[in-house]
């Protein structure tokens, strides 16, 4: 009886059999191939990537199958993948005024150069169900644009230009940025420590943080002041060639968010800066994300460190999906030693006060 | 912590893997494996280290996992265990990782051991200067719970300051009359640092102090290694007239008579049945099996 209850190798063995069996599901609906997900799940796909920090369409594809889709447990494949593969080096910094566009708007400016591209967006669809979907359709070709070569710059560096907005140089230069993912995190953190945090944070937990900053928690009045969308090549100076080379191109969201400072004694009033990057088309991540790097400043720009977005240790400490969800979940693991000792403590305690026993 | 040898030959055979030996590449082990050198150095100190994720959920033992993968030798013979028992599920599958992963020997009987990857529990029978323990860590910060910030907790290890620690536990006396922690109960090691012994019961914690066996513990999460080198003295907090005590049971375990060992309590119907029986499986089957032969 007592050696029934616990588990063992044959019973882990059949869950995974049960696990394949529910993946798959009814056997008479066709299967899902994983060129399907990618192309036409592509916004779980690059929530995986950005939070799984691994840029491979086809392998997010494969862990959102492997993981029937649950975006976390797909993170944590891709993860666990990443974990074991070597650094073969880094690219240059990606610049992201050359961004081939897909998208790109100011709520800032009515007009700007480079011009307002509303591109593929969810925000003007009236989210009526659309029951033409339920048997297979091909749309229509949209019309395109022709594609500009031209470099668009941001529209952070034409307030830049005229000094209204903080110059956005990286804090030294001297400084090599840390790897996270090679160096434990230490307190206080660099703000591109706290980037590359939040980059691969978990899109709920800094969506609701990132709120909660409009709502009074940490208010620093934010302005989308441009969100692109679209692809970026990545280059990589091999050390036996001594110059760059394109290695690929990479799909990548960014925001940059003005935010209100009043300036100080020293520092004429001008905008303060929030950013947010992310992989493929993650807007809701990306703006998320800038509204809380911003809030995350607050010791650098002087502000009283009041709310938790602001709070830093916090918001590092329990950004990860992946640490958030396998703690909570351990909790499943067998804890019967410590409960044990907890039944002995509290039948002590309730003895010694008098209390009936049970 | 033997040398390595030709690896591929340790792997089952005709398993196709791309992994290495205890699947950390050997840059990472070598990084682990300077972090318990320094923890070793520093006994009780928590030494930061760059946690790798690991195919398992974090709290799931992957900071002894790590710790183990680091000091696994091909000629190591392992033993995994949860809650005392060999045959827990997420025990199993550690086993499981390892055996695959490593190739190595595994078995339940403490004596024939060389490492023991433990969560929850130190094993009843007596260790050895020969031994490894791994624990699981989940929370390496004995402070945690009463200063969640780190930049605190590390300035306060810094300074020796646990008037804070000593302020729970009075504080505990005055509610309930005695010291209200019953796992995880803290310990000075060396009578230096405060530190957490895991949350094995506090029934485990006089098997810290002096143990022959090297104590090593992983906090993959929380990315912090600690150590017990052998034979240092580690004290559980106390006061002197609340001295530290240890949990004690009026059953003997139902399948070996054992009065001595940690006692999970199963219940056995719903009409208030209970039965005792050791929390450490090992324990109990060598007991039942000397009783068969005596």
């Amino acid at each position: 009886m007592y050696v029934a209850v616990k588990g063992g190798e044959r019973a882990i063995e059949n869950s995974l059999r049960l696990l394949a069996e529910a993946r798959r599901g009814d056997p008479a609906v066709p299967e899902l191939s994983v060129a399907q997900v990618r192309e036409q799940l592509r916004l779980a796909v690059d929530r995986v990537m950005t939070e799984g920090s691994l840029y491979d369409p086809d392998l997010a594809a494969l862990a959102l199958k492997q993981a029937r889709g649950d975006a976390v447990e797909a993170i944590f494949l891709v993860r666990a993948y990443r974990t074991t593969l070597p650094r073969l080096g880094y690219s240059l910094p990606l610049d992201t005024a050359r961004m081939r566009l897909a998208r790109r708007i100011s709520a800032a400016f009515k007009d700007l150069p480079g011009g307002q591209l509303l591109g593929p967006t969810f925000d003007y669809t009236q989210r009526l169900l659309d029951f033409a979907l339920e048997s297979p359709s091909s749309p229509p070709p949209a019309p395109e644009a022709p594609a500009s070569a031209a470099a668009v710059p941001g529209v952070l560096e034409l307030l830049a230009a005229e000094g209204l907005i903080e110059s956005h140089a990286p804090e030294d230069d001297s400084v090599e940025p840390p790897d996270l993912t090679r160096e434990p995190p230490a307190y206080p953190a660099s703000r591109a420590a706290r980037l590359q945090n939040l980059a691969r944070g978990d899109e709920g937990f800094l969506l609701a943080l990132g709120y909660s900053t409009q709502r009074g928690y940490a208010h620093s009045h934010p302005f989308a002041g441009e969100i692109r969308h679209g692809t970026v090549e990545v280059e990589l100076v091999p050390e036996e060639l001594g110059f760059p080379i394109v290695i690929g191109e990479v799909e990548l969201t960014e925001c940059q968010m003005i935010n209100q400072f009043a300036g100080s004694k020293t520092c004429p009033p001008q905008f303060t800066r929030g950013y947010g990057l992310a992989f493929g088309h993650c807007e809701r991540k990306a703006m998320a994300m800038a509204l809380v790097d911003r809030a995350l400043r607050a010791r650098e720009l002087g502000e009283a460190v009041t709310a938790p977005a602001q709070m830093e240790e916090f918001v590092l400490a329990h950004s990860d999906c992946l640490e958030a969800s396998g703690f909570v979940q351990h909790l499943k693991l067998p804890h019967y030693v410590d409960f044990q000792s907890e039944l002995e403590l509290i039948r002590r305690l309730r003895a010694g006060s008098g209390a009936p026993a049970a | 912590m033997n040398a390595p040898t030709a690896l591929a030959s340790v792997r089952r055979a005709g398993e196709r893997t791309r992994y290495n030996f205890a699947y950390l590449d050997e840059r990472t082990k070598r990084m682990i494996r300077r972090a318990i050198l320094k923890a070793v150095a520093i006994p009780g100190y928590q030494v930061p280290f760059s946690s790798r994720e690991m195919p398992l959920p974090w709290g799931w033992g992957t900071g002894g996992m790590q710790v183990t993968a680091a000091v696994l030798g091909p000629h190591d013979v392992l033993k995994v265990i949860d809650q005392g028992a060999d045959d827990t599920v997420n025990a199993v599958n550690i086993r499981r990782f390892f055996e695959r992963t490593a190739g190595v020997r595994t078995t339940t009987r403490t004596a024939e051991a060389t490492l023991i990857q433990t969560r929850h529990r130190i094993p009843e029978t007596p260790l050895t200067e020969d031994q490894i323990v791994v624990f699981q860590v989940p929370v390496p910060e004995p402070l945690q719970r009463l200063e969640p910030r780190e930049t605190e907790t590390r300035r306060m290890h810094a300074l020796a300051d646990y008037g804070l620690m000593h302020v729970k536990l009075y504080e505990d006396i005055t509610r309930h009359g005695r010291i209200a922690t019953s796992y995880d109960y803290p310990v000075t090691v060396n009578g230096r640092y405060l530190m957490s012994p895991s949350p094995i019961p506090k029934f485990d914690n006089p098997k810290l102090d002096r143990s022959p066996a090297l104590m090593l513990f992983g906090a993959g999460r929380e990315k912090r290694i600690y150590a017990l080198p052998p034979y240092t003295p580690v004290a559980s907090l106390g006061f002197e007239d609340h001295p530290f005590e240890v949990q004690r049971w009026d059953a003997a375990c139902a399948l070996c008579g054992s009065r001595e060992s940690f006692l999970d309590e199963v219940i056995t119907d719903d009409r208030g049945g209970r039965m005792y029986v050791c929390s450490d499986t090992d324990w109990c089957a060598g007991r039942r099996a000397q009783g068969e032969r005596a």
